[in-house]
């Protein structure tokens, strides 16, 4: 029968090349994996390489090195031929529900592109109206275009319509920035009510941290290029042992009963371009020291892994003393 | 004393194809001298438009009634020569998106300058030297190479400094700042929250911050006001108003937000969606989507009355709420 529906990255690097700059390694070295029935929370600060990483794995590009297999098949990037059916089990929900729709075609057009081609006649109308319920919206919402809905209701029929090849995994960028809060509660339950109904894997990747704490089963914290740290999301909140994970989590502001302001964190994202030598956070990180020089290995810890000279303090001092 | 900005029974009709459409309706704030003030709500909830009439930046054919006094000066109706004096060097602004409240073609010391020029009648190395000031105080590194770059030369956090300094150039007494961090990451936030912070403490700038995000709310301000469907509808010192909140909408807004309690569960949203302007139902404008919601709450929309020191609530059922941790 068919391979479980997981999607793997193995050391995935992603390169562009610009003018100017030479090349930018915006993914430098990536590994991860997203089960069925598990949501995979990414985070990291903009420019961290989490869209890029998003396009390799739907295959929108293709990475410049390592290898993304999904159902245990490598992700090639599109072409002009149709995918297979196993590749469809692999769809993409985008940040903007107003550049993902086409304008011009009605709701319902767009969502029977969808529909695998083995629904016939009835069957496909048929189908379209119970994709638009899954996302609660009214059926006759087919007949509109997109202009005629809101934000929240224009990235819940995205929704719908990255649902219509039955897809076993989701990867959803930053499915919730452009809206509103009580439409974001609301799309984020829709998503997390049919990662679980539906016993898909979710790819969810966002800058809001408290969001990803709150649906995430595992969350990885990416930064210029590299997970910097990966564990269940419960553990990572509750002892962060990579520094830019503590400086992720003490920057979100909290609700108290006096104003107090969240930690900085020192310094700017470096240019992926420039990016420092050995552990990229070095410039920015309050514990640096002197093996910071080489770059740390990602130690794997039972179910977290982290990539911290501070977390193996053993290796740290070998390292030091052969600087 | 009387507070910087002073702003009474404020209603703007803007109009539209169907005819005027009511979207600010009774706002009454203050902000006093050096007080961080925050003023929350959704999208369409009437904070933009309430910082766009402070400023006179409404659409033309717009109605507004009421008052807005800015160091005893009344804003509204005044004209083109008037909101000069005031904009800039009275009461500034800073907008959600930096890349678009920012010159592209021009370098960020014209920008920078331009400012000075105009209002404090500065010639232009006293400008240049200020300038340099500036940036140094919103921490832009190396100000002197910074004033001859341009805007797309920078990150988007140091862009919304830059703007920031821009908006500091007049040196105002009032910033109202729309969303400024909104579009920035954590880390980013977390610097300007605390740029504002430190500006107030040195130099007694009062700063109307408006936020959809409760938890800047708390950590940047004193005083807080909760906006729904154009009406303010809770008001109290921030901490109070967010740790035991007294309107059931700010009871929902804050069940809404992730609190990171149920790992793996789900967020519960507010019902529905705010109406849109002119379609608010008659009586409480949140009665539809209320929990809590009487018979009674249908006659017509609630007054703020007073609820507990320093607050007042605009809810005439006044349930006991259930605050999530």
């Amino acid at each position: 029968m068919n391979a479980p529906a997981r999607l793997s990255f193995t050391d995935v690097e992603v390169e562009y090349r610009s003018r100017g700059r030479g090349r930018v390694r915006a993914v430098a070295g990536v590994s991860l994996e997203v089960s069925p029935g598990q949501i995979v929370g990414l985070v990291g600060e903009s420019g961290c390489g989490k869209s890029s990483l998003a396009r390799v794995a739907v295959g929108l590009s293709a990475p410049s090195a390592g290898t993304v297999r999904y159902a245990d098949r490598p992700v090639t990037p599109l072409g002009w031929r149709p995918r297979s059916g196993a590749e469809v089990g692999l769809q993409m929900v985008f940040q903007n529900p107003y550049a993902s729709l086409n304008p011009r075609r009605t709701i319902g057009s767009q969502l029977l592109d969808g529909v695998p081609a083995a629904v016939t006649g009835a069957a496909r109308r048929a189908r379209v109206h119970e994709l638009l319920e899954r996302v609660a919206m009214p059926t006759s919402a087919a007949q509109r275009y997109p202009h005629q809905f809101s934000g929240g209701q224009r990235q819940r029929l995205a929704i719908a319509r990255a649902l219509a090849p039955e897809p076993r995994m989701i990867i959803a960028d930053e499915p919730v920035t452009a809206l509103d809060a009580s439409s974001q509660a609301q799309v984020v339950n829709l998503l997390v009510g049919l990662v679980r109904d539906l016993d898909m894997g979710m790819l969810f990747i966002s800058h809001d941290l408290a969001l990803v704490h709150e649906i995430a089963d595992v969350t990885a914290v990416m930064y210029l290029g590299r997970i910097v740290e990966a564990a269940p999301t419960r553990e990572l909140w509750r002892e962060p042992r990579h520094p830019y994970t503590r400086a992720l989590i003490d920057a979100v502001p909290q609700i108290g009963p006096t104003p107090r302001l969240p930690a900085i964190l020192a310094g700017e994202v470096p240019d992926p371009a420039n990016a420092p030598t050995g552990c990229r956070f070095r410039p920015r990180c309050p514990h640096a020291f002197a093996p910071c020089g080489e770059q740390p290995p990602t130690v794997d810890l039972g179910d977290r892994s982290v990539a911290c000279w501070l977390t193996d303090s053993a290796a740290a001092s070998t390292v030091a003393r052969s600087l | 004393m009387a507070p910087l900005l002073d702003v009474d029974s404020l209603a703007v009709t803007l109009p539209s194809p169907r005819g005027p459409l009511p979207i600010l309706h009774d706002v009454s704030l203050t902000v006093d001298e050096g007080e961080l003030v925050g003023i929350a709500g959704e999208s369409g909830c009437g904070k933009s438009l309430t910082a766009q009439t402070l400023l006179g930046l409404l659409p033309p054919g717009a109605a507004v009634s009421g008052s807005a006094r800015y160091a005893g000066t009344e804003l509204l109706g005044l004209d083109t020569k008037g909101w000069q004096r005031v904009r800039g060097a009275g009461i500034a602004m800073v907008f959600q998106d930096p890349s678009a409240a920012l010159h592209p073609m021009l370098t960020v010391g014209r920008q920078l300058t331009e400012h000075m020029r105009v209002h404090l009648r500065m010639d232009r190395r006293a400008a240049s030297r200020r300038a340099v000031e500036l940036l140094d105080q919103v921490r832009i590194p190396d100000p002197e190479r910074a004033l001859r770059a341009y805007p797309h030369q920078f990150s988007g956090g140091m862009r919304q400094r830059v703007a920031i300094a821009i908006a500091l150039a007049a040196q105002p007494r009032l910033l109202i700042a729309d969303e400024p961090t909104t579009a920035l990451d954590v880390t980013v936030q977390a610097g300007i929250l605390a740029l504002l912070e430190r500006l107030r403490a040195e130099t007694g700038l009062a700063v109307a911050f408006i936020t959809h995000d409760l938890g800047v709310l708390s950590a940047l301000t004193t005083r807080g006001y909760i906006f729904y469907a154009g009406r303010v509808v809770e008001t109290g010192p921030t901490g109070a108003l967010l740790t035991a909140p007294t309107h059931p909408y700010t009871a929902a807004l804050l069940g809404a937000r992730p609190h990171g309690t149920q790992t793996g569960g789900t967020l519960r949203p507010i019902p529905g969606a705010p109406p849109a302007p002119g379609e608010a139902p008659p009586g409480c404008p949140f009665q539809p989507r209320c929990g809590y919601a009487e018979p009674s709450c249908g006659d017509a929309p609630p007054p703020l009355t007073p609820a507990g020191a320093d607050r007042s609530v605009a809810c005439v059922v006044r349930p006991r709420l259930e605050v999530a941790a």
